[in-house]
């Protein structure tokens, strides 16, 4: 099969970047577990070292493995290619340190996932790289806080915990009128629901950890070059695109590389020097995980809305936060952007406060409380007592982590066990 | 230049495998003998993938280019060639291909961003093959899989074992499917 038609969802959800393994027939891909990969000769070792052909020579680079999960998450978000990471964490590493000088800025929307808060806000300003905030439910705002030294935009598809849903093509209009690249990190959302490309991102990261790999066995991340930003175009302001590359022998990226050169340049420059490389069998898990991606995330959909609709009719649950509730603020973009379901993260607030939050989590026999989301199993967590404990009160409300909310990854597992265990460990509140 | 609505905007995987299956040599006008440009790397590749390449350019004739001897036109080679692939911007492209005519190419092939409606007619009257705004070695590249290894999304689906290149380790070859 080839693009002449071409194949659904479901299909390359499977298929794609996966042939038979050539030496073996092998028709599940191999754990390729090896470090290094033999040359042909001396002259077939210098073409791959000076990027003249395809190949690999060292799996802090490449591996087959890992290949074939990054030809399928370039399929399934219809990118032209995509680069396999340690961890999501690792994936938004690589972006920004291919995009950005020191100096340089991008703007975020204030209501993403934490960890990527405290990546973009403590961390990445010792690189010399300053975030600035803006509000994804204010698309403005992003136009508010451009300046001459913005380099990127960078947005959730769909936020986590708050459950936000961002309209993405105004957020792209707004980047591609000041020349910038949007990245739209599509974890909650995957491009089941959302594919984000189609309303102007650039560069798509995922914490393949989540709804992608499925099952709460692997960490991993990836970044997925849609191949649309104009980098010959952009009047030199991305160095390591357009200039001569001292460490490859003077090859410029955008220009040898063409419509892949970011994922290109993001492999060969950053993951070759700052090294966070995805393990293969974590990428033959995650790969598995991948080929259930349409069933079972449209079971988390399902599950989340009969669970959320229930929690909303509780007398004991002052407010559920879930896009997919027609009283939900982000209802009306849901509905255009994921209509198929609105994900499985949401959040809700028990009446009660902190303590109630507590009970209710440790009340509950098949929630798992835990720091993970996208897993088969639900899972449960209480911000206010664990991942955001450290911070002031006021803070915690900013971070849409106050005392009352509680955080459900809702899983596959019968609805009406969930909803019988919310019941049970609501009753003891 | 004129553009026409769908002309030349689509070929099939069927029709690029069956012009890469079907030549032997290559002659690539523009070729370039520093190591970092693009048109070195076309030609290294396609040599290495076992087509006799002819690199073209008047300012390097008689020099080599990845080993292989350049000539300072087509005429010059003195003798068909099967295709030729053309690393010059798309104005010049016309000159080009009424030499690769001229000289019984069966195969006029432009470059990525290269262009021209022009010249493609005038080939395709004189019953040559165009293809244009491609890469030789991407498309080589993406029908036999070797792309995948760098992530690149190939867009080609197949359940049959992809084909070795005799006597190597690391390289794929074409095959008729």
């Amino acid at each position: 099969m080839s693009d002449e038609k071409a194949p659904g969802f479901d299909t390359l959800a499977i298929h794609a970047g996966a042939r038979p393994d050539p030496a073996t027939g092998a028709r599940v891909t191999p754990i390729y577990q090896t470090t290094s990969y033999v040359f042909d000769d001396t002259e077939h070792a210098a073409s791959l070292f000076n990027l003249e052909t395809f190949g690999n020579i060292y799996s802090r680079m490449m591996n087959p493995t890992n290949a074939v999960l990054e030809e399928r998450v370039a399929a399934l978000e219809g990118g032209t290619a995509a680069l396999a990471t340690a961890s999501g964490h690792g994936a938004q590493t690589l972006i920004f340190h291919t995009l950005l000088e020191p100096g340089d800025e991008f703007i975020a929307g204030r209501q993403l996932y934490g960890g990527s808060v405290n990546q973009f806000a403590y961390s990445f300003a010792k690189c010399g790289w300053s975030v600035k905030w803006a509000d994804v439910t204010d698309p403005e705002t992003f136009r508010a806080a451009l300046s001459d030294k913005t380099k990127a935009i960078f947005i959730e598809s769909i936020a986590n915990p708050g459950g936000v849903v961002s309209d993405i093509e105004a957020i792209a209009e707004i980047a591609h009128e000041a020349g910038v690249p949007l990245i739209v990190d599509n974890t909650l959302a995957t491009p089941y629901l959302i594919k984000p490309k189609e309303y102007g991102a650039d560069i798509i990261v995922h914490s393949l950890t989540k709804f992608l790999g499925g099952h709460g066995n692997s960490i991993g991340g990836a970044l997925v070059d849609c191949g649309t930003f104009d980098w010959q175009g952009s009047g030199g302001r991305y160095p390591t695109m357009t200039e001569a590359c001292e460490s490859y022998h003077g090859i410029k990226m955008a220009e040898t590389f063409g419509d892949f050169a970011f994922a290109i340049a993001a492999r060969v420059l950053a993951l070759r020097d700052l090294g966070p490389a995805l393990a293969p069998f974590n990428a033959f898990l995650i790969l598995t995980g991948i080929e259930t991606l349409p069933l079972r995330m449209q079971r988390h959909c399902d599950n989340a809305l009969s669970v959320a609709k229930h929690l909303a009719a509780h007398d004991k649950v002052a407010w559920v936060n879930y896009a997919g509730l027609p009283g939900s603020a982000s209802h009306a973009l849901a509905e255009r952007y994921c209509p198929k379901g609105a994900g499985a993260v949401f959040t809700f607030g028990v009446k009660g406060g902190y303590e109630a939050g507590v009970k209710l989590v440790e009340g509950l026999e098949l929630f798992s409380h835990l720091a993970n989301i996208g897993d088969t199993r639900s899972l449960v967590i209480h911000p206010a007592s664990t991942t955001h404990r450290q911070l002031s009160d006021e803070a915690r409300e900013v971070a849409g982590a106050g005392p009352d909310v509680v955080r459900l990854s809702v899983g596959l597992e019968d609805k009406a066990d969930l909803m019988a265990d919310l019941d049970q460990a609501l009753a003891r509140v | 230049m004129s553009q026409a609505e769908g002309y030349h905007e689509h070929y099939s995987d069927a029709e690029i495998r069956a012009v890469l299956n079907g030549v032997r040599s290559i002659a690539i006008v523009g070729a370039s003998p520093n190591p970092s440009r693009p048109s070195y790397f076309v030609t290294k590749y396609l040599k290495a993938k076992g087509y006799e390449v002819l690199p073209v350019n008047p300012g390097h004739a008689g020099k080599e280019i990845a080993g292989a001897k350049v000539y300072g036109s087509l005429a010059e080679i003195g003798r068909p060639v099967d295709m030729v692939d053309i690393f010059r911007n798309s104005d010049a492209a016309f000159g080009i291909t009424e030499e690769a005519i001229a000289i019984g190419a069966k195969v006029v092939w432009m470059q990525l961003g290269v262009r021209n409606d022009a010249a493609a007619r005038l080939a395709e009257e004189a019953g040559l093959t165009v293809i244009m705004n491609r890469c030789p070695k991407i498309e080589y590249g993406r029908l036999s899989g070797e792309i995948g290894w760098t992530g690149v999304n190939s867009k080609v689906l197949s359940s049959k074992r992809p084909s070795m290149r005799g006597g190597t380790i690391q390289q794929r070859m074409l095959k008729e499917d």
